[in-house]
């Protein structure tokens, strides 16, 4: 068994180097295959960061009352986390705070300035922001638990139906980006499978006549078949050192272009982070296509 | 050792290529079957290592039904035979030393075996300074000589030579001819297909003749007559 592994691995290093042009050409396309895959990877981190940021800003407002006290809206606080599992985070904003921050967002802004010192004393209102895990149901549902509850007498106004719409539309990008980039994905991969196993059988289908007088020796299907697997294991082991290298160089390049663009994400950290998934994909995508392809086309001409 | 037993070949749609053939060739035989191009010479070779499968009738090898044989006994078979074709069926691919030595690994042979038995089946057949080029780089008569190599080196039970000198001159054609009658010599069943009247008269041994895809002589030491 072990004498006739080494002959197939022979077989298929030997047949791998005689043929450089059908090799190069088998292995580049494989590679564009692999990079296909982990771009949609990197898109799919992509996307998901940017659903996390749009999703984190969204959130629902509750004001209180001027006047009520802080333990009564600390304690409203602790009554809502117990109204859904649904809900993130809730966050008390002080009328000190909501001030501070509003003066500071517009410190340059002489109007609005103005209009503080105009006022005279603290407009604002104490609130409690609340974010969920992003589906509108759960913002309305919240909502009308918040004007029914018993503490709704301390509310002045929850601010969710002028955010409604901006809710339900980025709700509905997010999950479009998701449901159609996924689609588009898997529509992508299999036409690159398809690219790969052509790519394959042309490679193969050059050595027909070669696989009949195989059979005609007595050559027993592992033995025929073997040389081609093995080809394609390294076809695939090939095409992941090139594409390990090159999404390790590229994500580096970019890491920073694309942080202008979507400020907080690092392409090389989401790189690092999951590099034993893009290990694992490239090499399953890259050894399997290249394998399965081999497989299926070499038992074609076994029936001899 | 190979038995026909009423063999009928149809090819779709109702191409009949052997039609009720019978013979039996014992062990050590030196046989031409001989006919004209079409006449079924080809298909009796395909029969012989189970290739196909007759319509009607069966071949034995050695008792076996090749109908009811498994591929793993296909495969055996197919090890004891060896075949040297017109179209020569060398692994473009290989060198002359790996096209030999491919059938002893496909026999399993260990590599001190095959480091041994191939250089001197290449000296005997006088390719001895061509072990590293490949088939494409030899001539027709060196390609048909690495066939017979190829044949020789497992020491098989039975040569199947399917127009062995069609492409070759007359030089050529008497040396492979020479070879396969010192084969048969030691031993080993010779099974000849051919339609060279010339080789087959000389040869004077045993003759089967094919016509339309059916025996019509079969003669212990027979001449070509078509």
């Amino acid at each position: 068994m072990f004498t006739s592994f080494t002959r197939v691995f022979k077989f298929a290093i030997n047949d791998f180097g005689r043929n450089k042009g059908i090799s190069i050409a088998t292995t580049f396309i494989l590679v564009v295959a692999i990079m296909l895959a982990t771009g949609l990877f990197f898109f799919q981190g992509a996307a998901n960061y940017l659903t996390s940021q749009i999703r984190d800003k969204i959130d629902i407002t509750a004001y209180f009352l001027d006047g009520t006290s802080e333990e009564d809206i600390l304690a409203a606080k602790d009554k809502i986390i117990g109204m859904s599992p649904d809900i993130r985070s809730i966050e008390y904003v002080s009328r000190d705070q909501a001030f501070a921050v509003f003066s500071e967002k517009h410190q340059d802004n002489a109007v609005l300035q103005r209009a503080l010192e105009e006022v005279g004393d603290n407009p604002f209102l104490p609130s409690l922001n609340i974010t969920t895990n992003g589906d509108p149901a759960q913002y309305e549902e919240i909502s009308n638990a918040l004007e029914t509850s018993d503490f709704s007498n301390l509310i002045y106004k929850v601010d969710y139906t002028q955010k409604k719409d901006t809710i339900e539309k980025v709700y509905a990008i997010t999950s479009n980006i998701n449901r159609y980039g996924l689609l588009a994905g898997v529509i992508l991969i299999i036409l690159s499978i398809l690219v790969v196993f052509n790519t394959v059988k042309l490679a193969i289908d050059s050595s027909k006549e070669e696989i009949s007088t195989m059979r005609i020796v007595g050559a027993s299907d592992w033995f025929v078949r073997g040389p081609f697997i093995m080809e394609g294991i390294i076809y695939g082991l090939l095409a992941f050192i090139v594409c390990i290298l090159l999404t390790a160089v590229s994500a580096y390049l970019f890491s920073s272009k694309i942080a202008i663009v979507m400020p907080g994400f690092s392409l090389y950290g989401y790189f690092l982070t999951n590099l034993w998934i893009f290990v694992l994909i490239q090499l399953l995508f890259g050894v399997g296509v290249g394998v399965v392809s081999s497989f299926i086309v070499v038992k074609k001409y076994l029936d001899i | 050792m190979i038995k026909f037993e009423k063999v009928t070949k149809i090819y779709p749609p109702n191409t009949a290529v052997l039609q009720e053939v019978s013979f039996e060739i014992e062990e050590g035989e030196f046989v031409s079957i001989v006919g004209k191009s079409g006449a079924g010479k080809t298909t009796l070779t395909r029969l012989i290592l189970g290739m196909e499968e007759p319509s009607y009738g069966d071949v034995f090898f050695k008792g076996k039904n090749l109908r009811t044989a498994s591929s793993s006994e296909i495969q055996n078979i197919r090890r004891s035979i060896s075949g040297i074709y017109q179209d020569y069926k060398l692994l473009p691919g290989k060198t002359v030393y790996e096209n030999v030595a491919y059938v002893l690994e496909v026999e399993g042979r260990g590599y001190g075996e095959i480091k041994q038995e191939v250089p001197k089946v290449l000296e005997l057949i006088g390719l001895q300074e061509k072990t590293n080029n490949f088939p494409k780089q030899l001539s027709g008569g060196e390609q048909q000589r690495l066939a017979i190599a190829r044949a020789l080196v497992s020491k098989p039970k039975i040569i199947i030579a399917d127009e062995p000198t069609g492409n070759l001159d007359p030089y050529n054609t008497y040396e492979v001819v020479f070879l396969l009658e010192k084969i048969n010599k030691a031993g080993t069943t010779v099974i000849l297909l051919t339609h060279d009247r010339e080789t087959v008269n000389k040869l004077g041994k045993r003759v089967i003749t094919l016509v339309g895809g059916r025996v019509i002589r079969d003669e212990k030491q027979g001449q070509f007559i078509i």
